[in-house]
């Protein structure tokens, strides 16, 4: 009951600017609103781009010795060589593009088993909500290093068992935020009204709940690729990936088998680590912009500790 | 003798791209001791900006200019210095929704007696005992303070605020939208008790509201607000049987009268932009009565016959002269 | 164009008496309250919310009725039966004539075209993603009605010309946000109609509305059944709405219907001391207009534990010895339409007939 006059409505409302996530272009809205979405989505896709044509640009074959071992950097190696003589830029290049690809991958299983429960127990409550909420509790609570060694160990070490094994280790996170989000669009009066009108279960999914939680499912996404490189690069660390292919992981984990840090061949360890830490600020940034920006609440407190701006007297005002 | 003055009062919020929401344009207000005003508007018309203004309750992302005067002593100002002593000691206020914004996990004693405790008006022992007298004030009984918001009822938790608002005997009260979620009967309860307590009390009342029959009844004077302006102020019996401005009469038209033959009207159109400057008058695009001069010349707030004032350009013509002759 | 109602099955027999568009017979709507394991344990005895116990009235095409009352009154209740959004325990619903009480889901949907609910919050009850268009389209692909596209805009336009929103073609690619609150609830009022309901149930219509844009909304509502042949059960706290846009009036209070009647006499009349102290409290525009409130003590009780005897009796200013054990029914108080629940009131038939013939 009652209007709703409260001080939103003549902060936000002013020519209809719609809350972030409740309209069609709300990606482009946020990137033209925050340079910290700016920011993180440009290195994102530079690295993409760089994974991506990663064949034609790096400079020298992977497999090829070009120098002595752990030769430091120089003109024609930016970074040095690793303890196989071969180019550490090479490298760089051609790891990020597996570690990208394993990241992404196991980001999106996990995306698909996890919005997947999470959309079952939020939608459906009752029973199937139970029992996937305790499936998805047992999930959180086995240690996540002894779960990835166990089954690496068992089943071997190959990428695409890689990718499994971080998924397995990131779909609950996912299942929880859906089912949470999902519970609460369901209880919203538009979908209420759809469901008196007789409207499918189906339809709903598609049509109200998706699309309503399709920014925070996104969000979330970016989110999670930041922890699926960084498992990744952890698990090879401790030996746990596939120690036949390249990526950011191997190659600290190599550095370190091979003394490099005892040789003073910083180049071949620290350039694979800040690619990784570049790339999980990266996705960082622009998961928590679009998470701030769909709840701007977060970020204007209306009665708060900080003060208004008083103005002299004999103003017209501030324009 | 004028306890409360509030002087040209601008704020104006931050928007996204350097733009800037005029939310207050220049409001002028004046509260005598002991006396009820009624602020009335819409939604979006800057109502709970002002008096969160008088209070010095707003974020960063406003300017405001202008002055708020309490007993000749300036309050308006960003410093906290300034602006606290007075807060809940000499001016007090019941936020809109007040009963659902409780503290959920202290008891309602305990929260009556944190503002005496912060403003130390008391402590302790003698504060806890004026909480109680407090909540016997709101008809609650004091062995209810024991108990949390939850287990109270909506009308309950908003006498709680209110007894929270008068825990540091404040001169001016300051209510916004104190009945809107209550059901009818509560409602009667609260503003009953609205009146009682400013009487016995001797408060001067600010009573913010959408809802022109609450003012009505509890309120010797009111003040209309249109985008962001006071457009018509006078005693409530006047703005009742001879309103001075477009929007006030048009507003009485709007709401129905339970005995009433008259047909119910509605406003057509939609408030101005305040994000725009506005040349001419702000009501013109919906005021059934305007003319030229509307559309190039902003009105002012002018005395008007029968006491109050009201800022139409219809009040300058001559009595008897048609809108036409300009 | 009369409503699918008519012409389909759900009017067995349209001959000259025709049913009321809707009856409601003795409906009783609880909802229990979960005792938990502490409960169980203690054996406490298990309660429920009586949310409507025992309510009956009847709606005619063209008619408004409005059900007025306070909170825990088990107006929304009614509301979500009659819609079969909640089951009710016992009673029946009939509309045009057909039982809708214990039909399956599967059985509902024609019925759900013709009945369709309003709810109170314009902001909430349009999907913000969905532009104008979808949101108004959306009913008749739910139930694969309209056709081909074509007919389906058709339907739109004509919709939202009847709610006047014109021109409509200004509104279609519009989204939520970009519209006032009016305007939402107008659009909301459109999607109803597009299946050409016989019964429009409208929560709250109007509350979350700005003052100077109800009457319009109103209005609507109020030409709509007229023109349209529907009939309009409005649940509104606002007795001074339903006496100027009502045709009937029924007072709720936990979960009964108290008094009913023609919506002027209600209000001019009332005869229960419930509606009686309801409507001398409601506020005045007119400041001179100062009569004395009836203020009744406490607050609306819970309908967990309704009081024994008249339900109102705790809280009544005129209450007797016999009103605690005394559950009074509606009798008719100045007219056969205008019935209170009191003992007080004096049965209309008896006291009209001269005292000789008796």
């Amino acid at each position: 009951m009652g209007v709703r006059a409260d001080m939103s409505d003549e902060l936000l409302d002013v020519e209809g600017v719609p809350a972030v996530g409740e309209s069609g272009n709300w990606f482009l809205r946020v990137l033209r609103e925050s340079r910290q979405a700016q920011i993180g989505l440009a290195v994102l896709l530079l690295f993409v781009i760089l994974a991506f044509l990663a064949p034609w640009i790096e400079p020298y074959d992977v497999h090829t010795r070009v120098g002595p071992i752990y030769a430091p950097p120089s003109i024609h190696h930016p970074f040095g060589l690793d303890d196989g003589g071969i180019d550490m830029l090479s490298l760089l290049i051609q790891g990020g593009r597996i570690s990208m690809i394993v990241g992404f991958a196991a980001t999106l299983v996990a995306m698909v088993i996890g919005g997947g429960i999470g959309l079952v127990a939020g939608y459906f409550g009752g029973w199937a909500d139970g029992v996937l909420m305790r499936i998805t509790d047992y999930f959180i609570v086995i240690p996540d290093l002894p779960l990835a060694i166990i089954v690496a160990a068992v089943w071997g070490a190959s990428l695409t068992h890689l990718i499994f094994v971080i998924a397995l280790l990131l779909w609950t996170t996912t299942a929880r935020i859906v089912r949470a989000q999902v519970k609460s669009v369901r209880e919203r009066v538009y979908v209420k009204r759809s469901r008196s009108l007789g409207a499918s279960d189906l339809r709903i999914i598609f049509r109200h709940v998706l699309p309503q939680i399709g920014p925070l499912l996104m969000a979330n996404t970016v989110l999670t690729v930041a922890v699926a490189i960084f498992d990744e690069t952890a698990l090879a660390f401790l030996g746990l990936g596939d120690p036949t292919s390249i990526t950011w992981g191997n190659i600290i984990e190599f550095a370190f088998l091979r003394t490099a840090i005892s040789s003073g061949a910083w180049w071949a360890v620290i350039p694979a680590g800040l690619c990784v830490a570049l790339m999980i600020m990266a996705c960082f940034w622009l998961g928590q912009a679009i998470e701030d920006a769909l709840n701007p609440r977060l970020k204007v407190a209306y009665v708060s500790p900080r003060v208004f701006r008083l103005l002299p007297p004999m103003t017209q005002g501030p324009r | 003798m004028t306890l409360l003055e509030v002087r040209d009062l601008h704020v104006w919020f931050d928007l996204s791209g350097s733009r800037q929401l005029h939310a207050v344009q220049g409001v002028s207000l004046d509260v005598d001791a002991g006396e009820r005003v009624g602020l009335v508007g819409e939604s979006g018309c800057g109502k709970s900006t002002t008096i969160l203004a008088i209070l010095g309750l707003l974020p960063s992302s406003a300017s405001v200019a202008g002055e708020v005067r309490l007993e000749g002593a300036s309050i308006l100002s960003p410093e906290e210095e300034v602006a606290r002593p007075h807060r809940w000691r000499d001016i007090a206020m019941v936020f809109q929704g007040a009963m659902n914004a409780l503290n959920p996990v202290k008891t309602v004693e305990a929260q009556i007696v944190e503002p005496m405790e912060l403003h130390g008006t008391a402590e302790g022992a003698a504060a806890r005992k004026r909480a109680g007298e407090l909540l016997e004030m709101v008809g609650i009984a004091p062995s209810a303070g024991a108990r949390f918001p939850h287990e109270f009822s909506g009308g309950m938790r908003q006498r709680a605020a209110l007894a929270m608002a008068l825990a540091c005997d404040p001169k001016v009260l300051l209510a916004d939208e104190p009945t809107t979620a209550l059901d009818v009967m509560v409602q009667a309860q609260i503003l009953e008790l609205l009146e009682r307590l400013a009487r016995d009390l001797g408060l001067s009342l600010i009573l913010v509201t959408h809802d022109l029959p609450v003012v009505a009844q509890v309120c010797e004077r009111a003040a209309v607000m249109y985008a962001g302006e006071i457009v018509e102020e006078g005693a409530m019996e006047r703005l009742f049987h001879s309103p001075r401005h477009p929007y006030t009469r048009m507003l009485f038209a709007a709401t129905p009268d339970l005995y009433g033959d008259e047909d119910v009207l509605s406003i057509p159109g939609s408030p101005p932009r305040l994000d725009r400057g506005i040349v001419g008058c702000p009501f013109r695009s919906r005021c059934d009565r305007a003319f030229d001069r509307c559309e190039r010349e902003r009105p002012v707030l002018r005395w008007v016959e029968g006491g109050g004032s009201a800022a139409c350009h219809l009040n300058d013509l001559p009595a008897g002269a048609s809108a036409g002759s300009t | 164009m009369s409503g699918v109602v008519a012409t389909g099955a759900l009017s067995p027999s349209a001959g000259e008496t025709r049913a009321p568009l809707l009856d409601v017979r003795d409906l009783v709507v609880t909802y229990p309250v979960r005792r938990g394991i502490v409960g169980a344990l203690r054996r406490e005895p298990r309660r429920a919310v009586h949310a409507v116990d025992g309510v009956s009235f009847s709606l005619r095409r063209g008619e408004m009725l409005a059900l007025v009352g306070e909170s825990g009154c088990g107006k929304t209740s009614t509301a979500q039966a009659i819609l079969r959004m909640i089951d009710p325990v016992s009673g029946r619903i009939a509309v045009d004539g057909l039982d809708i009480t214990r039909l399956s889901h599967r059985e509902l949907r024609r019925t759900r075209r013709a009945v369709q609910m309003i709810y109170q919050d314009p902001y909430e009850s349009l999907d913000p993603r969905f532009r104008v268009r979808q949101a108004v389209e959306e009913p008749m692909l739910i139930h694969g009605l309209g056709g081909d596209r074509r007919e389906r805009h058709r339907r739109i336009m004509e919709a939202l010309a009847r709610v006047e929103l014109t021109p409509p073609a200004m509104y279609l690619d519009r989204f939520p946000h970009e519209l006032s609150g009016g305007q939402r609830q107008r659009i909301a009022i459109a999607a109803g109609l597009v299946l050409d309901p016989a019964l429009l149930v409208a929560d709250e219509p109007v509350s979350m509305l700005d003052v100077s844009v109800r009457a319009g909304v109103l209005r609507l509502l109020d030409g709509l059944r007229r023109a349209g042949d529907l009939g309009v059960v409005m649940i509104t706290h606002d007795l001074s709405t339903a006496a100027r846009f009502a045709d009937r009036i029924a007072v709720m209070y936990l979960g009964r219907i108290v008094e009913e009647g023609r919506a002027t006499e209600v209000v001019r009349d009332p005869r229960h001391p419930y509606t009686q102290a309801l409507l001398s409290v409601v506020p005045k525009r007119d400041p001179r207009d100062r009569a004395t409130p009836q203020i009744l003590g406490g607050e609306p009780p819970n309908p967990i534990d309704v009081p024994r005897g008249c339900r109102f009796h705790p809280r009544c200013p005129a209450v007797q010895d016999r009103c605690r054990s005394i559950d009074p029914e509606l009798r008719s108080a100045t007219s056969i339409e205008h019935r209170a629940a009191c003992v007080l009131v004096e049965p209309w038939m008896e006291s009209a007939r001269p005292r000789g013939e008796r």
